[in-house]
């Protein structure tokens, strides 16, 4: 007697959503199973991986990192750069420095820099705001208004600024990532705010947050099981967005990958240690079911890619 | 599953003649059935129908141990297919892979890297639980003997792979007493296989050309009385590995299957072909869905610092959270004359606030407050984190005692409780620290 697998196919799917325009332009979602079950049925479109900069540029990057962008002088010449690094679907440009606690740019300054990287690459674009809702509001209205025609991912709309956010992917027909901190509750009342609002559910993408492997990782996931789960078994059509998940703002600056290799040798390399806790923390949020991860080591784009594609 | 009242009854002697307290068979297996009552009251049942019984209604994945004494580790008897159903019990396992084929400098150098990851993580001991010894027959059988020896001798649970009978036999006369795993049998050779295994004692690894005839030998194995089994998943591809590790234990668990209900092997090194990077993700990968043991080409630091943390967050109980024990962490250096600041036990508090004052390099001491393992503001809401409990807790480990300073920065979300804080602790000085963890390498330098 051979062994027969029942299917997992679900009668639901998770949205398909494109980002990006003409040839290089991507597409999340579609699928009607859970993470990579391509025995269940076919996967309408492999997971994709984005490489993240900032608008600080080389000094904002881990040694390990800088050596793959050695001689650019400018975000643009690194954009450029990383959009021929092997594995990468899209370019996420993270606008950190607007950070009121940190250097706080000018959103005049931050705006140059979006216009300007958006004019050199023709890769699919997610413009990640700083760490101020309030400074969101403005600063990602007006990249939507600067990439009109781009199709780009703002990233994020969140519970204290979706009306601004959401009103200016609408006008500008961004698309609009919607941005909870892991739960699933939050997640669909965002959605469905989001959607009141105005906003089409086919433009918007989630992140639900996401942490470091070994960092309360089993609360994302548990979160992406529950919402894949709702989605999918239950049909639940304000939670069957795709997931698109930013990894590299959260592992980058862990014990495990910041710690000198002076301070505990017997831990070993920095930059193997960087890669892996990227490259498993990624692989984890596959696997829990996001549509797109968002990565800094070219080295961790290229292993996640070529894992995506053993497995679609 | 268990039984229903009525296939109890199908198997019961049908007497009536009360002994055990019930007025009839019928009666006295629908109390069976509920639980109220044990089979054993009734002396007729005859052996096969109890073993009928216990195995319907044994949980659909088996428990297999492995290993003895300290290195004994249990695998497999999962009940849910996700996390936040109930909590995964027997952990993944690694383990590091030694071939016989390999010349002796590589080996020893092998068994030098498995000794060296080995570190703690919230009470957690981390490091490399298995060495899977691959023979290989050109190398001969006397040089395997000798490679299961030297790998005996790490104090870990060994997986022999070896698909010739006589050799599993010589190599388990070697170390059978440490309850090694038999990896080798398949299609071809599990008769004999399961002789030495069953012989020996020892839990026997099943393989299969593909999840059809895996499935065909481990019916069979069944079927002569081994249920002492693991499996392999298929190493064509890493999308095939998947669809063995999913599949059989989706079928075992939802769809009640037993013969796909036993832990399975994942050889990660095999599927990642040497590429180290895609090894970490598959180590990943199948820790998160349903590998039992992996098998790793090697494991150091970079890859198992992550890898022990997804594990540690995988398999911990979604009602209990994780916490780290109460007490007094010097950070950077920190002694008694550093300034101080508290927090909460719940582990990924600790987490997040310990790795941001590490990397604000100023010395200090972290004092974790026993909180029940709650967030911040979840134990200020219960009542486990206010002023009473901060001072009783000082007071207990005699934190003044201990250190000098008498200056405590306390969460920003519970500012409000520095002026109770103040009255109860008159000799601290007491110092309101930002909302989020991220601030406070700013908020340490600043204050400097
Ligand atoms: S003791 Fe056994 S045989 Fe007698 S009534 Fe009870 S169940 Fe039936």
């Amino acid at each position: 007697m051979p062994f027969t697998a029942k299917s997992g196919k679900f009668n639901a799917s998770i949205r398909s959503l494109t980002i990006g325009i003409g040839d290089k332009a991507i597409t999340l979602g579609g699928e009607c199973v859970l993470p990579f079950y391509s025995f269940d049925a076919a996967i309408e479109n492999a997971p994709k991986v984005g490489i993240e900069i900032t608008d600080c540029g080389m000094a904002a990057e881990p040694e390990s990192v800088q050596k793959y962008y050695e001689g650019c002088t400018s975000v643009t010449d690194m954009a450029k750069r990383a959009a021929e690094f092997d594995g990468v679907d899209f370019l996420s440009l993270r606008l950190e420095g607007g950070d009121p606690n940190g250097l706080n740019k000018s959103i005049e300054e931050l705006i140059r820099i979006v216009k300007d990287v958006a004019a050199a690459v023709d890769l699919p674009l997610v413009v990640c705001g700083c760490k101020s809702e309030k400074k969101d509001e403005e600063l990602l209205s007006k990249a939507a208004e600067v990439l009109n025609g781009k199709n780009a991912l703002l990233l994020a709309a969140k519970e204290e600024n979706y009306k601004t956010v959401g009103a200016a992917g609408l006008a500008c027909k961004q698309v609009v990532g919607a941005e909870s901190s892991v739960d699933i509750n939050l997640a669909k009342q965002l959605n469905v705010l989001l959607t009141q609002s105005g906003v089409d559910p086919q433009a918007i993408a989630m992140n639900i947050g996401s942490a470091a492997a070994g960092y309360g990782f089993e609360y994302v996931i548990s979160t992406m099981d529950r919402i894949k789960a709702a989605a999918l078994s239950q049909g639940d059509a304000a939670l069957q967005m795709p997931i698109i998940t930013p990894v590299a703002c959260e592992v980058w600056s862990v014990k495990e990958v910041i710690a000198s290799e002076s301070d505990i040798p017997e831990w070993g390399s920095a930059k193997e240690r960087g890669i892996d806790m990227e490259v498993e923390t990624a692989t984890a949020v596959l696997f829990s079911g996001s549509d797109a991860v968002i990565l800094k080591h070219p080295e961790s784009v290229a292993t996640i890619s070529k894992l995506i594609k053993e497995l679609v | 599953m268990a039984l229903k009242g009525l296939d109890i009854f199908k198997l019961s002697p049908k007497k009536n003649c009360k002994e055990c307290g019930s007025p009839t068979c019928m009666a006295f297996s629908m109390k069976v059935a509920q639980g109220t009552v044990s089979i054993d009251a009734c002396p007729y049942f005859s052996e096969d129908a109890k073993t009928a019984m216990r195995e319907a209604a044994a949980p659909p994945m088996k428990t297999i141990k492995v290993g003895t004494g300290d290195q004994q580790y249990v695998l497999g008897g999962e009940t849910v297919l996700f996390r936040h159903e109930k909590t995964f019990v027997n952990k993944t396992r690694y383990a590091v892979a030694l071939c016989s084929s390999m010349d002796d400098a590589v080996i020893e150098e092998k068994l030098a890297a498995i000794e060296k990851v080995d570190y703690d993580r919230i009470g957690e001991r981390m490091f490399v639980e298995m060495v899977y010894v691959n023979y290989d027959p050109k190398s001969g059988a006397v040089k395997y003997m000798e490679l299961v020896k030297k790998a005996a001798g790490l104090n870990r649970v060994l997986i022999l792979g070896v698909e010739d009978p006589e050799v599993a036999r010589t190599a388990l006369d070697l170390c059978k007493d440490s309850k090694p795993i038999l990896n080798g049998a398949n299609a071809s050779n599990y008769e004999e296989m399961n002789a030495v295994a069953a012989g020996a004692g020892v839990a026997l690894g099943v393989s299969g050309e593909n999840d059809s005839e895996l499935y065909d030998t481990l019916a069979a194995l069944e079927k002569l009385g081994n249920k002492n089994l693991l499996f392999n998943a298929n190493t064509d591809s890493i999308k095939a590995a998947y669809a063995t590790t999913v599949q059989y234990r989706r079928a075992a668990i939802k769809d009640n299957d037993r013969t796909c209900g036993y832990p399975s092997i994942v050889n990660v090194a095999k599927l990642a072909r040497g590429d180290n990077h895609l090894q970490a993700a598959l180590l990943a990968a199948f820790t998160m869905k349903y590998g039992s043991i992996l098998v790793a080409d090697h494991l150091d630091y970079a890859e198992a610092l992550p890898l022990y943390g997804i594990r540690q967050n995988v398999f911990t109980d979604p009602q209990k959270p994780m916490k780290v024990e109460p007490g007094i962490y010097p950070i950077n250096g920190g002694d008694e004359n550093a300034i101080c600041l508290t927090t909460v036990d719940f582990a990924l508090t600790y987490f997040v606030v310990s790795g941001e004052l590490e990397r604000s390099g100023v010395p200090c001491n972290l004092i974790v407050n026993d909180a029940g393992g709650l967030s911040v503001l979840t134990s200020w809401a219960a009542g486990k984190f206010s002023s009473s409990s901060i001072a009783k807790f000082f007071e207990e480990q005699d934190i003044a005692g201990k250190i000098k300073c008498r200056k405590l920065c306390i969460p920003g979300k519970v500012a409000a409780l520095k002026g109770e804080l103040e009255a109860k602790m008159p000799d601290w000085e007491i110092i309101v620290a930002p909302k989020e963890a991220v601030q406070l390498v700013k908020f340490l330098k600043d204050m400097q």
